[in-house]
């Protein structure tokens, strides 16, 4: 671990009903890393990803922001955070266009009206501070952009807003090979542009070509979180579908030591939520 | 580790976009329009047909007369199918929108006629009345779920209960009103529809003017001043035109003098206006257009979508007021007719014959006047030929079908070239 983490989470718990979906779940995220998250279908990606945004609340566990314990009860707190999420049906209006997409919902006014030319400008700012060369015009509608130019929309609105973690849900799905490199590099970018970017992706190419971390959940448990350089392809694969991988991964019974080498939270102790006061809390 | 390493030694691209020129701009509208993003082009060309044809087959039709006749006649579907735009906008539909101006011009003429109160007291009633039914409407359909089809639908035959429970069933009340019957009927002296009119026109070429020199200054891709003033010197050829015909004396009764702009026409300029200026320069605005886009992605943004819909139904009705007040001013009285027979139909076909989608996320207020003109113009002209009613509905069936044959013919050719 070369900086302490900007988010984290701790023994997160989570149930819908009689199934537990989150089993304990340790999870960090520093700022200027690319942490990935991955998981086979229904090992509780969304759920924690939903946990973290706010539109989920947690059933027990601690979320710490910035070394301060923080309660997350909706998209509203997450959001005053600075925490945002790029989901994976990108959530844009194909009739409004570029700057009207990004700024929806938190449109600048002076008074009555909308401040477009200001909107219009930082638009054009967060583009160019992402480097991003592909879009003709601010004014046009994003119902005529290619996939990789909508992900990139979505993307800077989330940057807009002075965020601190960006989380994104399978940015490259649906994107062919170009964009989908595209979109990586963009990806890459955020981070060394010092956000802590979280990134969901079922393709293990990708999450080797940017993460710095990789975080792997299993059946709901949080099998390991391990730097890239440490793993190699084949001991995620293994980790993703069996929970364990030689000496990695979930030990014998499935209860506790849900952490692997080098993960962030290893020696939890269950601290109360209740204890907000303090700043730093220990790990 | 956390220091933008890359992002300095790029390029940044994206403000250096090509400045528009006049040959730019005006390649990139056939480029839109040959995408299908016909815009008004369907109407303004319709209107010119039509209008062509109609002068043709008749002598009286390009009379001063006439064409004073045109404003008053279309002035009540045009205000009800600029509410109409705002719930289009969502996708939805108001299909009781006509008998909701019914209802309202009832409540009127029973206040003012039956009851004696100041014509003030009556038209707040009405409107009050109309935004009370919008707001059941869209409560109906965004809270407890049942489509807007059926919602409208229901209250279209409900409605038209309470007109004649209000009027007493059967009989007709009338309006005397002098300031209520002026609004249809009474004319502005010439001098006041020109200084209207130049009034008009520089507040447009200075919002026009402004906002150029505002983005210019900025920094910010502008279309060219030409263009600018091309639109401004437009709006002032057509606007003039229009008053200076209105002015003309259009009696035939040597006695009386029958010239000036229709006291109708400032207050449909005004509720264009206002509502154009709501839709394009207002946050509640662009929230609508978003929830007429992508519902889910507006609910995201943070946009409480049930409020939006709730909205335009409450906007939809109470402009539907309006254009009751219009109607009982035009005709004088109330009866069980009033909003009724093909009132919704013809207002509905204005919002789509002006271009805005039956789909939803496309359309602007100005549409309903454009695609209230076509309407009146082909009302009148028919009128004028005496053809059977049998033909006029049949005819303006097919127009209304030809105007949404072009919004789902250009919305297939829209979503192919990526333009919508």
């Amino acid at each position: 671990m070369s900086a302490t983490p900007l988010l984290e989470l701790r023994g997160i718990d989570k149930s819908f009903g009689p199934v537990q979906v989150l089993r304990n779940v340790d999870f960090s995220v520093t700022a200027g890393e690319v942490t990935a998250l991955v998981g086979d279908n229904g090992a509780g990606k969304s759920t924690l990803v939903k946990c973290i945004s706010g539109i989920y609340s947690i059933d027990s566990g601690e979320i710490v922001f910035d070394g301060r314990p923080v309660r997350i009860n909706s998209p509203r707190d997450a959001a005053a955070l600075g925490i945002e999420v790029v989901y994976q049906d990108l959530a844009l209006c194909d009739n409004l266009d570029i700057v009207q997409n990004m700024f929806l919902g938190r449109e600048k006014r002076s008074g009555l009206v909308l401040d477009e030319p200001t909107m219009e400008q930082m638009a054009a700012e967060t583009l160019a501070g992402l480097s991003v060369r592909t879009v003709k015009s601010l004014r046009q509608h994003v119902s005529s952009l290619s996939g990789g130019q909508r992900q990139t929309v979505a993307i800077a609105k989330a940057v807009l807003w002075n965020s601190r973690v960006v989380i994104l849900d399978e940015p490259t799905a649906a994107l062919g090979v170009a964009q989908t490199a595209q979109v990586l590099e963009l990806v890459r970018r955020l981070a060394d542009n010092g956000l802590a970017v979280v990134l969901i992706s079922h393709n293990m190419n990708d999450v080797f070509a940017v993460s710095d971390q990789i975080a792997m959940l299993y059946l709901g448990q949080m099998v390991a979180q391990l730097r890239t350089s440490e793993v190699t392809h084949a001991q995620v694969v293994e980790l993703i579908t069996a929970g364990r991988s030689g000496g990695l991964g979930l030990s014998g019974d499935n209860g506790d030591g849900a952490n692997g080498t080098g993960t962030s939270g290893a020696d939890r102790h269950d601290t109360p939520p209740t204890a907000t006061t303090e700043p730093g809390v220990d790990r | 580790m956390t220091a933008p390493t890359t992002t300095a030694a790029r390029p940044l691209d994206v403000p250096a976009a090509p400045v528009p020129t006049v040959g730019s701009h005006v390649r990139d509208y056939l480029a839109r329009v040959r995408g299908g993003d016909m815009g008004a082009l369907p109407a303004v060309l319709g209107l010119i047909v039509l209008c062509a044809i109609f002068s043709v087959l008749h002598d009286s039709f390009l009379t001063q007369g006439n064409f004073a006749n045109l404003f008053t006649q279309g002035a009540a579907v045009t205000v009800i199918a600029m509410g109409l735009v705002f719930v289009l906008l969502l996708g939805e539909i108001d299909l009781s929108a006509g008998f909701a101006s019914g209802v309202c011009a009832a409540v009127l003429a029973q206040l003012v006629t039956l009851r004696g109160f100041p014509w003030y007291v009556a038209v707040l009633a009405a409107i009050a009345t109309g935004a009370l039914i919008g707001f059941v409407l869209g409560f109906l359909v965004a809270k407890v779920g049942i489509p807007s089809f059926v919602v409208t639908l229901a209250a279209f035959l409900a409605f038209q209960g309470v007109v004649l429970l209000l009027i007493k069933g059967g009989t007709n009340v009338s309006v005397h009103d002098e300031v209520i019957r002026a609004i249809e009927i009474r004319n502005m002296p010439p001098w006041l529809g020109w200084a209207m009119a130049v009034v008009g026109i520089a507040g447009y070429a200075a919002v026009q003017l402004l906002r150029h020199r505002n983005r210019t200054a900025r920094g910010l891709v502008t279309e060219p001043l030409a263009v600018v003033w091309f639109r401004i010197g437009v709006l002032a050829v057509l606007v003039g035109t229009a008053v200076h015909i209105l002015n003309l004396e259009r009696s035939h009764n040597p006695l009386v003098s029958l010239r000036g702009v229709p006291i109708v026409v400032p207050i449909i300029v005004l509720l264009l206006v206002l509502w154009t200026f709501v839709l394009n320069r207002t946050a509640y605005g662009r929230h609508i257009y978003a929830v007429g886009g992508n519902r889910e992605a507006a609910r995201r943004a943070g946009i409480n979508v049930d409020r939006i819909r709730i909205s335009v139904f409450v906007i939809c009705s109470s402009m539907a007021a309006v254009g009751g007040i219009i109607a009982a001013s035009r005709g004088g009285s109330v009866d069980a007719n009033t909003g009724g027979s093909n009132v919704l139909l013809y207002a509905v076909g204005a919002a789509v014959i002006g271009g805005t989608s039956l789909f939803g996320g496309k359309g602007r207020v100005f549409d309903a006047v454009l695609g209230g003109a076509v309407i009146a113009v082909i009302d009148n002209g028919m009128a004028l030929m005496n053809v059977s009613s049998g033909v006029k509905y049949v005819f303006t069936g097919l127009v209304l079908l030809a105007a949404a044959s072009v919004d789902a013919v250009s919305r297939r050719r829209a979503t192919a070239t990526g333009n919508r």
